[in-house]
């Protein structure tokens, strides 16, 4: 009925069409259980890696991770678009109250912010001060060779470039630890900017992710910008010394960020909502934090729940040996003690999960 | 004196003459740049693997995007499934029977939704369907392909049947032939040349959107295992590779842009060609 | 018998009639179903904010507090740049095909024009982030922040991403449009009257000048129209390279973020109801936008030639 010319273009819509009919078919014939989470990208290669691992062990579960930023998480959960969601930084009282039921946060590791750059010549180890990093991001400080960064790294050599900030453009947990840190150090930030998942930069290219910031940053001569440690290391990012409350100089390490957690770890409260910025002790990095994975207490659907409980068990357990390669720093014991409690609460109609 | 004015003008002639040739190749400079930058990258990324195994976790080499790949295509289907029938039939409302304040009312919606942006059908998707299923889905993603479709293969189809001539309609009436059967087996089958370009231009056209599936399908590290679950697509991988910082996954995004570009360019050029032909040669 | 078969062919008339109307009404449903929601999820933002919110010149999150304003700078003026580079370029594109190139050539070289209309958006965006936004930054920025730096417009870091970048990378995906129906305006300019202009001793460019533009000058202010409602609603591509800060500065090497950059950056993660509803009330102001365009844009291509199918691609 077409012409013959015409007869391979119909061939070539059939084949589109036929792939729709092919997919449910094929979905039947390998019906697994589909966990959908979204969320947080500070953790998302150590999800990614954990999900392939996962599914070495547990064929018939398919657990989907997207990166989409905290707040991305966060709306999921509430919204129930998603069956868990992460995110770095813990939900406000006013958020949970919006939640149709309980939700739990459950950490997974502990991951470290860093501050990044792309000077040339200039590799990690650029020394920054607290009040001076803080002036940098309020953009009082817009050149490299100002006399408050040379006066504190003496024998560097710091180019006149002007200072190009890049920041989080997406709401994030990883931006929400970087401003709770700046805004416990610094009043001026406290007061002007704030802290959140996202927020109004006084100054700054935004760029959408972790994958972005640190893209956006290798890119820019003259790049500043805050991204987690593992990605800094993974992309051979220079990155910055802090001056830590004690005073001394700290390179963001596995180590220091542990130790970070160590005094905070003590007194850990019941939902394990903390902030550990700005912690006390020698070796501690300032600006640590943990990220969450959000689950409702109560499951909606037996199978699926059941397998969550099985994955969120599996990942703070033998999950948490995969964190130091991928530079998260594991759970401290007495956490992971604390989040077994609240797995084991997770039920359906009142029926436990966890066996 | 006059000479020289004479001389002016022609100098001015030709200034704009080399003038909108040097437009011409500015205008081609892009083209050639993203052609050879997306073949000499992506042809790099690809292998077997890439059409044949699933995304690899951030920072192990290798993988593919097999899953983006067969996505894309059932996005594409689920969109034409929904978008052609139904603006085919749009289509012969308006050039068979349309008349009067309704049709056009329906020419002039058509003619807007042709200008509405496609993250807009992306954020209205969301509000309906994912909010309503609660959850992303390969549906909800087919859908808003769908509605940027319609409006493409509506007019497209009102086009090439008003070019029917009306003897041809006549001449099936005065053989006692229903109208339908008109329409159908006389006029859409000799103004099918036509439509199959119009229709095969929106489907290149959507197959390399991203922005609707943003909020509707999202993306997946899997093989779809419904469609009523979030399917990976092409065009999704690209934007989100291209803004990691890690090598392995801008080769792999460019391998995607390759991929995606080759699919869409050789659908469209197929389009053009038929076109062409369609319209030199016999009209039916 | 018959009369019979004659019920049954009115009833196939009807019900054929039937569902072509229905797929016709669909179009209908669809739009007001968009509209619906656009309005419907905005409410919070427009009753806090009120018209002003399209005036606000702030976009803050943390604070609850969304203007925007920036945003609608960001939108009009990355168009408005893509324009300016893009209508001389598709007028010179149109000058040429119809009328100084040589036959045998205007075929290929306008399939290969509108080839730049079949590239996705992303791809455009891929190769922005890794070729166009390194040249804006070594090459372009430089060269003009130096040769006129004194203009307000051409100060500050060049950062690559920004503005510039965003105008450039709209301006090459809108030209296939303005210039294809560019094209169209001028090939229903009346061959005698250029002929006529000729035989009087008129140059070429005088009958262009004199004759063709004036000629098509509605036409083409459509098309241009109809380029920048294409530019207004453009995602993936400026979202990835112009920098997405909402921010209203005179230089052009300066950040800035579009509506639907924004929305693209923000809406998947925005959690609390009057972020996501200022997203959504962006959004419609874009729909309102665009929609104003787009209908003048048509009045003004129907008046002179009709829109060729398949041409505009927005």
């Amino acid at each position: 009925m077409l012409n013959t010319r015409n007869k391979w273009l119909v061939l070539l819509m059939s084949i589109l069409l036929v792939g729709v009919l092919v997919g449910p078919v094929g979905q039947i014939e390998a019906r697994t259980i589909a966990l959908n989470g979204a969320g947080a990208s500070f953790p998302y290669p150590l999800y990614s890696k954990w999900l392939d691992e996962y599914r070495k062990i547990a064929p018939n579960v398919a657990i989907d991770y997207q990166s989409i930023g905290s707040g991305g998480g966060i709306r999921g959960i509430l919204e129930q678009t998603v069956d868990f969601a992460g995110s770095d930084a813990p939900m406000t009282d006013e958020q949970l109250a919006k939640a149709p039921g309980e939700i739990f946060h459950i950490p997974t590791v502990m991951g470290a912010v860093v501050i990044t750059y792309n000077l040339k010549g200039v590799k990690t180890g650029l020394k920054l001060t607290p009040d001076v990093l803080a002036d940098i991001f309020l953009g009082k400080i817009t050149k490299w060779n100002d006399k408050r960064i040379t006066s504190i790294n003496p024998g560097v050599n710091l180019p006149a470039q002007p200072i190009v900030i890049v920041h989080r453009s997406d709401g994030s947990g990883t931006t929400n630890i970087f401003t709770d840190y700046l805004s416990s150090i610094s009043s001026t930030w406290k007061t002007k900017v704030g802290k959140g998942t996202s927020v109004e930069w006084p100054t700054g290219i935004g760029a959408k992710g972790n994958e972005g910031v640190s893209g956006a940053v290798k890119q820019t001569p003259g790049a500043i910008g805050y991204v987690e440690l593992a990605y800094a290391i993974q992309n051979k990012l220079p990155y910055a010394f802090l001056k830590n409350r004690a005073g001394k100089f700290v390179e963001p390490t596995l180590e220091t960020t542990t130790a970070a957690a160590a005094g905070a770890a003590a007194n850990m409260p019941e939902d394990m909502r903390v902030s550990i910025v700005n912690a006390p002790g020698q070796d501690a990095y300032p600006i640590a934090g943990y990220t969450y994975l959000l689950v409702y207490k109560d499951q909606k659907d037996k199978a699926k729940g059941t397998e969550l409980v099985k994955f969120l068990w599996w990942a703070i357990h033998d999950g948490e040996k995969f964190a130091k390669e991928l530079l998260y720093a594991p759970l401290p014991g007495n956490v992971v003690k604390l989040a077994e409690k609240k797995i084991k609460q997770i039920n359906y109609r009142g029926e436990v999960l966890h066996k | 004196m006059r000479i020289r004015r004479n001389q002016r003008r022609r100098i001015v002639d030709r200034i704009m003459g080399v003038l909108s040739v040097l437009a011409t190749v500015v205008a081609l400079i892009p083209l050639a740049s993203i052609l050879i930058y997306v073949s000499a990258k992506g042809l790099s990324a690809i292998n077997w693997d890439f059409f044949t195994k699933l995304p690899k976790p951030v920072g192990e080499p290798g993988g593919g995007m097999a899953n983006a790949i067969v996505g894309t295509m059932i996005l594409v289907g689920l969109a034409s499934a929904m978008g052609i029938p139904l603006g085919i039939l749009a289509g012969i409302y308006l050039a068979e029977f349309g008349r009067g304040r309704l049709a056009w009312t329906v020419r002039f919606i058509c003619d807007v939704m042709t200008g509405i942006p496609s993250i807009i059908v992306g954020i209205a998707v969301y509000g309906t369907i994912v909010v309503a299923m609660k959850r992303y889905s390969a549906i909800a993603g087919g859908v808003a392909l769908a509605i940027i479709m319609l409006p493409l293969v509506t007019r497209t189809t009102e086009e090439m049947l008003k070019l029917v001539p009306n003897s041809l309609r006549e001449a099936s009436l005065a053989l006692g032939a229903p109208q339908w059967r008109t329409v159908v087996s006389v006029v859409l089958r000799s103004a099918a040349g036509g439509i199959i370009t119009g229709v095969m231009l929106a489907v290149a056209r959507i197959a390399g959107e991203t922005a609707p599936l943003l909020f509707t399908a999202l993306s997946s590290r899997y093989w779809h295992t419904g469609l009523d679950q979030r399917i990976a697509s092409l065009p999704v991988y690209i934007y989100t590779y291209a803004t990691t910082p890690y090598e392995d996954l801008h080769r792999l995004a460019w391998g995607a842009a390759l991929v995606l570009l080759a699919l869409v360019l050789v659908t469209s050029m197929a389009a053009r060609v038929a076109g062409r032909r369609a319209s030199g040669g016999n009209r039916g | 018998m018959r009369k019979k078969s004659y019920k049954a062919w009115l009833e196939g008339d009807i019900a054929f009639r039937g569902f072509t109307y229905l797929a016709a009404l669909s179009l209908v449903g669809v739009v007001l179903a968009i509209l619906w929601v656009l309005v419907e999820k905005s409410q919070l933002t427009f009753t806090k904010f009120g018209p002003g919110f399209a005036l606000g010149s702030r976009w803050d999150p943390v604070h609850g507090v969304f203007g925007a304003l920036p945003l609608v700078y960001g939108t009009v003026v990355s168009s408005l740049i893509a324009l300016a580079i893009a209508l001389p370029l598709s007028l010179g594109i149109a000058i040429y095909l119809t009328q100084l190139a040589p036959h045998w050539l205007r075929g290929p070289v306008s399939f290969l024009v509108e080839l730049l209309a079949a590239i996705p958006s992303v791809v455009y965006g891929l190769w922005g982030v890794f070729v166009l936004v390194p040249w804006v930054r070594s090459s372009v920025e430089p060269v003009l922040g130096s040769a006129l730096g004194f203009l307000p417009l051409f100060r500050g870091a060049p950062y690559g991403f920004g503005m510039l970048a965003a105008g450039i990378i709209l301006a090459i995906m809108i030209t296939p449009t303005i210039s294809a129906v560019s094209r169209e305006v001028l090939l229903a300019v009346p061959r005698s009257q250029q002929e006529a202009m000729l035989a009087l001793g008129a140059t070429r460019w005088e009958t262009i000048r004199m004759v063709v533009l004036p000629y098509g000058r509605s036409g083409i202010l459509g098309a241009a129209i109809l380029g920048l409602g294409r530019a207004l609603g453009e995602t993936m591509a400026v979202t990835m390279v112009i920098g997405n800060r909402p921010q209203i500065s005179p230089s052009l090497f300066e950040l800035a973020q579009t509506i639907a950059s924004i929305i693209a950056n923000e809406f998947s993660e925005a959690f609390n109801d009057l972020h996501l509803s200022a997203l959504v009330a962006a959004g419609f102001i874009l729909f309102v936008i665009t929609l104003l365009l787009h209908v003048m844009a048509r009045l003004l291509v129907w008046r002179v030639a009709r829109v060729p199918q398949g041409v505009t691609r927005e």
